[in-house]
């Protein structure tokens, strides 16, 4: 503590409404940043307390202080290494046995703590009757009990964590492991304790036992120093396979001693949950519920977003309006034909975007979502993939960027890359419009069930493309599955929407920066050299179409479609837009559909445009999209692979495509 | 009493952990989330394929078949 100012780490248990008692402590007063060296992303927020300025830092979920995944490993190495003033620990009053086995490393580990009890709400509701003093002599950490969604205690915590702070440093109880383990801790501890360096930063008693569980992250910092020697050769002498298991047990033991002194009700019984996952994970019922709710998700996704759609196509339109008033020259030429074109077919698929992700936060702040996922492990598993990799692949037909940062959650290397890599066939939010346009001109009443068979064809791309990846690129089988099932909750509406947000932004920040840029490189492709007529075959735009028509001519796409195809690549529903400028039609799109539909003049028939819808669905994705895979992935060379893999695979199909319905007299 | 792995337990039944056959790691992750010796579990859901479903000490988990099979209960 400096100046009044004090450092709060949140920790906890994944699924105890940490997300939520961080909300309720900061408000709006958070920004999301990236831990160094590592894309997961770290949430600090700020308060006002008791005239004291509190820094709170949101920890990703974790089981315990041993890492195992990447979120464990930042957990651990902020409470470690950062040493906030105090630790705010978060516990399921509905769920303390486990709970507690963090707060037993917590102890060990020295640092000071408040335990938040929170869900207070639910365990008073059924019964529970937690002695909560008694629980807080026992375990010597003051505890306050909460409820996140209601803000409930936490005035009181923040309270209890600044005198946490005023005590200073004092001495917690901890977990006797028996004699023999012991007599390993002190010698461990003594060998530690002749190495300052070590033992000023690490208490000494935390770092032995952390040795005698074959930590590999606290070998690594013992690794270099003068007692590295020394600590081998101790360790070589005890046989520390069987002590992991046995140091656990002796935790556990000690919760179990604490706890029922302190709560005599705490046995868990069938609660509503169990009687819903009777229902929704049942082997025959299951899988119906969960094509149900997709179905309504997306029903309601496009019901409700076409009027908001309008509104801004309105705002759009109304924008393009003024500008054009501007007269002529390179201004209002580049504002009108350039960015209030290219960012306005970003921003409407804002409200689809928006409310898909709020309808999967919400089913995911439920409860259900992990439940989808053990629904779909099967499935999953058979495709070389496992129940995790369920929610990114739904996330994608929103909008691929966040999908492929929602893949942070799985552990295995190999199961998160084919995850990532065959994300981009998910059809977008971004692909509807060019299916929509085409199929609308080209098909007729049979639009909708091309439009249908379009993201089906998308699903399977992926599956076979993760079949083939896990065959050849990533051998092995998946990564071992495991997966809390959270008790179902009825999700507030300020989280979910906070959730939604925070994907959200995302597409909004790809239309403010990498969509800008693109538009406006597209717009002096389009206008330069000086004085051709915008988007004409003078146009540098046009003899780069011509240069590279021949690639696309066996796939039946003249110059401009090939053009438009590029044009696509800063985001797909630009090729909409794009066809537009080169046939001469503007931002009109019912005037364009007419005039692709007039098979003569423009070179379409139905067999190109199907063509043509097919890849737009694969080809390389977006550049927000190759951005994301880039950061995720950690790597060019797969990045490039992502790029060139979906390329491929979208001129054979359109070469397939075309050739096939010429042949049946449907192409030119 | 009977050694089982818990995929080959019956849906509602429970059983007491005897041991996790499994490497460092993932015996390390499940006695984490508390499935140490002697706690009682109960199936919730199993089926011939795909994953299980257990609640021990109060929390659910949807644990891959792979998984299950390395956790042998006793059956009781």
């Amino acid at each position: 503590m400096k100046d009044n100012k004090i450092t709060i780490a949140l920790t906890g248990n994944p699924n105890v409404g940490k997300t939520t008692i961080f909300n309720a402590i900061t408000g709006a007063r958070q920004h999301v940043g990236n831990w160094p060296g590592v894309t997961v992303e770290k949430k600090v927020g700020t308060r006002k307390h008791k005239g004291m300025d509190l820094e709170i830092v949101d920890l990703p979920g974790t089981y315990s202080l041993t890492a195992y995944s990447i979120d464990e490993v930042i957990a651990r190495d902020y409470i470690v290494e950062e040493k906030p003033d105090v630790v705010i620990h978060i516990v399921d009053a509905t769920n303390l046995e486990r709970n507690l086995y963090l707060t037993t490393q917590l102890m060990e580990h020295g640092a000071r703590i408040v335990i938040a009890l929170n869900m207070f709400d639910l365990s008073r509701d059924r019964g529970d009757q937690i002695d909560i003093d008694k629980l807080s002599n026992l375990l010597d950490i003051p505890i306050v009990p909460t409820v996140g969604s209601t803000g409930e205690g936490i005035e009181k915590l923040l309270d209890e964590a600044i005198e946490e702070v005023k005590k200073g440093p004092h001495h917690h109880h901890v977990v006797g492991y028996g004699k023999e383990v012991e007599r390993y801790i002190g010698e461990l501890a003594t060998i530690i304790q002749k190495d300052e360096r070590l033992s000023e930063k690490y208490p000494p008693r935390w770092m032995a036992i952390k040795l005698l569980e074959n930590d590999e992250e606290v070998l690594k910092k013992v690794k270099g120093s003068k007692i590295e020697s020394d600590i081998k050769d101790k360790l070589k002498t005890i046989d520390t396979d069987e002590l992991e298991a046995l140091m656990a047990d002796k935790r556990y033991e000690a919760i179990g001693a604490i706890l029922p002194q302190t709560c005599s009700t705490c046995v868990p019984k069938m609660s509503v949950s169990d009687m819903i996952d009777k229902v929704v994970t049942n082997k025959y019922l299951g899988i119906p519920i969960f094509l149900a709710l997709m179905w309504g998700a997306f029903e309601i996704t496009f019901t409700f977003a076409t009027p908001f759609m309008e509104i801004i196509d309105m705002g759009i339109g109304w924008l393009a309006g003024a500008v054009s008033g501007m007269g002529s020259g390179w201004l209002p030429s580049l504002l009108g034909d350039g960015i209030i074109a290219g960012v306005g077919a970003v921003l409407i698929f804002l409200p689809n975007i928006l409310i898909l992700f709020w309808l999967i936060s919400l089913l995911e702040d439920s409860g259900y979502l992990a439940r989808a996922a053990f629904i779909m492990d099967k499935l999953m598993y058979n495709l070389g993939l496992h129940g995790k990799s369920f929610i990114p692949m739904l996330m994608g037909f929103g909008c691929n960027v966040p999908a492929i940062m929602a893949t942070r959650s799985i552990e295995d290397r190999k199961d998160r890359m084919i995850t990532i890599l065959v994300n981009p066939f998910i059809s977008c939010g971004a692909r509807l419009p060019v299916y929509v346009l085409l199929a609308g001109a080209f098909f007729g009443r049979a639009a909708g069930s091309v439009i249908f068979s379009l993201y089906a064809f998308g699903i399977l791309v992926a599956i076979l493309s993760a079949m083939l990846f896990r065959k050849t690129l990533f051998k092995g089988k998946p990564s071992p599955f495991i997966m809390e099932l959270p008790p179902y909750r009825l999700p507030t509406l300020k989280t979910s929407v906070i959730h939604m947000w925070e994907r959200g932004q995302m597409y909004l920040k790809k239309a403010g920066t990498i969509i800008l840029l693109g538009v406006v490189f597209i717009w002096l492709l389009a206008s330069l050299p000086a004085g051709v007529e915008y988007g004409s075959e003078g146009s540098y735009a046009g003899v780069l179409g011509k240069v590279i028509a021949p690639i696309f001519a066996p796939l039946g796409f003249d110059w401009r479609i090939a053009v438009a195809l590029i044009f696509g690549f800063v985001a797909k529903e630009i090729v909409i837009g794009g066809l537009g400028t080169l046939y001469g039609v503007g931002e009109d799109e019912g005037a364009l559909s007419d005039t692709l539909a007039d098979s003569e003049s423009s070179g379409i028939y139905p067999a190109n445009a199907l063509g043509l819808m097919v890849f737009t669905l694969l080809y390389m994705p977006c550049i927000a999209a190759v951005g994301v895979i880039k950061k995720e992935t950690g790597s060019w060379k797969w990045t490039l692979f992502a790029l060139a893999y979906g390329t491929i695979l979208a001129w054979v199909a359109a070469f397939i495509i075309y050739q096939v319905g010429s042949a049946l007299g449907y192409g030119g | 009493m009977v050694l089982l792995p818990l995929t080959m337990m019956r849906e509602g039944k429970e059983g007491r952990i005897s041991h996790i056959k499994a490497g460092r790691g993932l015996t390390r992750r499940l006695i984490e989330m508390g499935f140490v010796e002697g706690a009682l579990v109960r199936i919730l859901r199993a089926d011939f394929r795909g994953p299980v479903m257990v609640i021990i000490n109060g929390s659910k988990y949807a644990l891959g078949r792979g998984m299950a099979m390395k956790i042998m209960i006793d059956d009781c």
